[in-house]
């Protein structure tokens, strides 16, 4: 009855990724924190998904999880499924097999980190004989064909990181995540740090190894506008649980989920008409959670149910799913009734 | 909210500009090697802009452009190494008596980009908020300056009764941010610059800021020079848009007039870049960052033309000026793209 | 709930707030304890020592026989000339602490001042102070100290200055560079915006955000100072007359080893090492102090 297969999980029998049930809890100094809870979703054969949201929403811990990159403070539960096996029950072979080749990953603020003395093209080489028992000379020739394929000079293979921009230098992260063509790419937050330019050119590159290597990808961003241009279906996160998920037009443009909405309206946009935007009263939870749903503090359309229950994902009209009650009780949604 | 036309007529034709800004360089030395020879950041080259009272001015530009360097010159946080900047008329950096340094500070004020550095950490948001009264002998009582942080603070939106004895590390960005626009106005300035006043806030955060501000500007009749790089944030406060581009001005206009007729290809490179669905700007195909050119070493004549389809012979030889081609529409091009 | 305010009281982020004492953090720390017990003994000692000796230490005639090995009469055994040895060490500890103390604050007195001045001001001032710096700093602090003493002449007044002037260089390069840091951030940026002076910006806004460093190092320079003030009178350079856990160890080096007398060694010895050790504990959890963020739990 979950797996009821709708425009919003995409065309079926195509899953690279399947997420189901996904809860991850931090242990800290002040007690366990459930930074993600109970998150599903689905990522198809070449497609995007952008996962949205705002910071400690959950969005990084979750994208870390499907890598088991997570610390040993972290206990992360649920099925991770890719290739009929599941990524949590993996063994250490197993995951061998599994990071960089099936599934890779381009973490936040990576383009910051590349190694300041060593070659930008040999840490590459490094990434590739790591997960893979390639000889240096391989190594070496599929360095260049990746850099290529980014759009980088073969020849600056020899440069320094910084003797790269910003935006070629992200490139060079790109091109060693794409290093043992994997089936997956987790992208974090990869155009924060980048100008708007730089930016644009960056999404048509990961357009481009889309639509050419048919690579799905995992885009995870804080900046709607960005996963709006880039992503086929997205994920809205808030509070450590998807709130709304659904292909993009259905979720950015005829958002079911106040909080969705909301933030789709809080964006100062260039384009269309100049009117004045509501902001979000309030600020975003971290780590202690409100009752019942998550959001209820900040809607303007909450009513009492909302306190007190946690509502579940349900399809709305617009096509995507949307976890809120008013999904089930359109009636409700009257802003004068508080 | 449209604009009220009256309102953007004077911004472009009133008389006595609250700020000018002239011809202003500003260089900086950099050593790059342990030995080697002192090169020269060419950071802000050659502006000249007016801010008229009342108005908002949104400065947009990359990292580089100097549209910082620009912000902390007219707070007199740096000196500038030509040219100058007249605040109602009289040379900020050559103020002759005290007092009218001591007026200035408090005429013009600044929020910084980053609420987490820009409070002490050391001191309470009572301390903060009142600091600047203090420093100005203007809260000389007790009870006073109770009363005035606590009024501060509930005009940013604050509750005094939980927030004025907090440290900055017990707030959130939003608060401290907050926290900082209080501080600011408790002088009672006229002119306000926020250099990214957002940027580094969450964004469900950033509007409720910026309505503030813009709130806030109405009922204390300020006038605000705002830097950003976001295309977004400049367009939903500013009246008008300033592009900077490699230290210098290429472009400035009333805002939806920017937005909608650009005549410089910088300009017009920057919106076909932003991102979302709605962008009807064609792509603009600019080619890419030439390395052999940085700060200390700048292209000859526009400094775009590296990196500009259109750029030709001309380009390189001769600096373009800023020119007003359509009214209050100024640009920087030999060749600009037609209205 | 329609507002452009924010309801500030709705999903607020933090977790619960306690707010501390300062000095309750400074109790949180068993390390810290322990120091300031040590410290708080030793003191008491030293200040009711006329009470607490059995007697003086420079009794004569000598209430002992010289050499005796600790006993119930005298606790720690007795020197040379039959004085009690624990009485020693008691009348000892106060010029010992005291010249520690007054060390510790006079070098980070001068240290402080030419540090911050140094990384306000920097350029040519910068230049200067820090040249000057170098140039203490790069002489061999013993060499430095013995012959400075030998010309001024053995005494306590000379052990003090020896050490201070030995002392001041490493706080003033700490804190120059950490004063270099601070004024970078936007924070010193808005005073100045607001128009604070130099001075006021030094005082209100660098100082209280160096206290932290600065008291650190000021606790560690007791112990550098103690164990200073030992070296100078073992070696003859203090006043050797008067009785301190030094000069104890200078009478000591000669008499003791032909009369197995390692009492006499070992006392002062493990004094100073405690006392050091003290202070170096409450030097580590100072911090507790002086950082905010760590007042609220």
């Amino acid at each position: 009855m979950n797996q009821l297969t709708t425009d919003a999980d995409g065309p079926p029998g195509n899953t690279v990724i399947e997420v189901k049930d996904l809860s991850v809890t931090y242990r800290t100094q002040l007690g366990l924190m459930k930074a993600v809870d109970g998150v599903s979703f689905r990522i198809n054969k070449g497609e995007i998904l952008g996962l949205a949201g705002e910071s400690a929403c959950g969005k990084t811990t979750t994208a870390l999880s499907i890598m088991r990159l997570l610390g040993a403070n972290a206990t992360v539960e649920g099925h991770i499924g890719l290739d009929g096996k599941d990524v949590l029950q993996m063994t250490e072979e197993e995951l061998r097999n599994f990071r960089w080749k099936q599934v890779s990953l381009i973490p936040q603020g990576s383009m910051n980190s590349l190694d300041p003395v060593i070659p930008v093209g040999s840490q590459i080489v490094e990434a590739i004989r790591a997960h893979d028992d390639s000889s240096k000379s391989d190594a070496r020739k599929t360095t260049e064909k990746l850099l290529s394929s980014v759009s980088i000079h073969p020849s600056r293979a020899k440069n320094y990181p910084h003797e790269f921009s910003g935006g070629m230098k992200q490139r060079a992260v790109i091109a060693m995540a794409l290093a043992l063509n994997p089936s997956l790419v987790i992208a974090d937050e990869p155009t924060t740090a980048l100008d708007v330019v730089v930016q644009k050119q960056l999404l048509l590159l990961l357009q481009d190894l889309k639509n050419k290597l048919g690579i799905s990808f995992l885009f995870v961003s804080h900046d709607l506008s960005v996963i709006g241009e880039i992503a086929d279906r997205v994920a809205v996160m808030y509070a450590g649980k998807i709130v709304e998920i659904g292909r993009k037009i259905d979720v950015l443009k005829n958002p079911s989920h106040p909080y969705t909405q909301a933030l789709v309206n809080s964006v100062p946009r260039v384009f269309g008409n100049r009117r004045q935007l509501r902001s979000i009263p309030g600020n975003p939870p971290t780590g202690i959670w409100p009752t019942g749903c998550r959001f209820h503090p900040r809607c303007e359309f909450a009513f009492e149910l909302c306190k007190q229950l946690e509502p579940k994902l349900q399809l709305s009209n617009s096509g995507s799913q949307a976890a809120c009650h008013l999904v089930s009780q359109p009636e409700r949604k009257d802003p004068g009734k508080q | 909210m449209k604009l009220p036309e009256a309102q953007v007529q004077n911004a472009i034709s009133e008389p006595s500009p609250i700020l000018e800004i002239r011809k202003l360089t500003v260089h900086f030395q950099r050593r790059e090697r342990l030995i080697g020879r002192k090169t020269t950041i060419r950071a802000v080259d050659n502006v000249t802009l007016t801010l008229a009272e009342g108005e908002t001015l949104s400065l947009v530009g990359e990292s580089g452009s100097g549209k910082s360097t620009l912000a902390r010159t007219v707070m007199k946080l740096n000196q500038p190494t030509d040219g100058t900047i007249l605040f109602r008329g009289q040379d900020i950096f050559e103020y002759q008596r005290g007092e009218d340094l001591k007026a200035f500070r408090k005429r013009v004020q600044m929020i910084f980009q980053d609420p987490y550095e820009s409070l002490n950490p050391q001191s309470t948001v009572f301390n903060t908020v009142i600091e600047p009264r203090i420093i100005h002998g203007l809260a000389p009582d007790k009870d006073e300056r109770s009363n005035i942080a606590s009024r501060m603070l509930s005009m940013v939106g604050l509750d005094p009764n939980s927030k004025l004895d907090r440290y900055p590390h017990e707030l959130s960005g939003g608060e401290r941010q907050r926290v900082a626009i209080a501080r600011a106005l408790s002088l009672e300035p006229e002119l306000l610059v926020a250099d990214e006043p957002v940027s580094m806030l969450d964004v469900s955060i950033r509007l409720g800021i910026l309505n503030l501000l813009q709130k806030l500007k109405q009922d204390l009749k300020l006038t605000y020079l705002v830097i950003t790089h976001d295309l977004g944030v400049a367009r939903y406060v500013g009246t008008r848009i300033a592009v900077m581009y490699f230290g210098q001005i290429v472009e400035i206009a009333e805002t939806d007039e920017l937005i909608n007729h650009p005549m410089h290809h910088y300009t017009s490179l920057l919106l076909s870049s932003i991102p979302g669905t709605e962008n009807p700007q064609p792509l603009v195909v600019g080619s890419d960052v030439d390395f052999s050119y940085s700060a200390a070493n700048p292209p000859s004549g526009c400094r775009f033309r590296t990196r500009c389809p259109k750029a030709q012979d001309k380009c390189a030889s001769t600096e373009p000026k800023l020119t007003e081609l359509a009214r209050g529409h100024f640009v920087a091009c030999h060749y600009p793209l037609n209205p | 709930m329609q507002q452009d305010e924010p309801a500030e009281n709705l999903g607020e982020s933090r977790f619960t707030l306690r707010r501390t004492s300062a000095l309750s953090g400074i109790s949180r720390s068993r390390r810290a304890q322990l120091g300031i017990g040590i410290i708080a003994f030793f003191t008491l000692l030293a200040v009711a020592a006329p009470i607490v000796a059995p007697y003086s230490p420079y009794a004569f005639p000598a209430p002992g026989p010289p050499y005796s090995p600790p006993n119930s009469k005298f606790l720690f055994g007795t020197d040379y000339l039959g004085e009690d040895i624990l009485s020693e060490l008691i009348y000892g500890g106060r010029i010992s602490m005291t010249v520690g103390l007054i060390v510790a604050a006079l070098s980070t007195g001068v240290g402080t001042l030419v540090g911050v001045v140094a990384g306000y001001y920097m350029k040519t001032i910068d230049e200067a102070l820090m040249r000057l710096t170098d140039i203490v700093l790069i002489l061999p602090p013993l060499p430095l100290m013995i012959i400075l003493a030998a010309y001024l002449g053995p005494s306590l007044q000379t052990v003090i200055f020896v050490l201070t002037v030995t002392a001041w260089p490493s706080v003033a390069r700490v804190v120059r560079s950490q004063t270099l840091s601070l004024r970078e951030r936007p924070f010193v940026d808005s005073a100045r915006v607001a128009g604070a002076s130099d001075i006021r910006i030094v005082t209100k806004i660098l100082l209280p955000n160096l206290a932290s460093i600065i008291a650190a190092n000021a606790v560690l320079m007791v112990t550098t100072a103690i164990v200073g003030e030992a070296a100078l009178d073992f070696i003859g350079l203090g006043d050797i007359t008067t009785v301190s856990w030094g000069t104890m160890l200078y009478w000591a080096q000669s008499y003791a080893p032909f009369n197995g007398a390692w009492w006499w060694v070992v006392a002062p010895g493990i004094c100073i090492v405690l006392v050091g050790l003290a202070f170096v504990l409450v030097s580590i959890s100072i911090e507790n102090v002086f950082n905010p963020k760590l007042r609220s739990v």
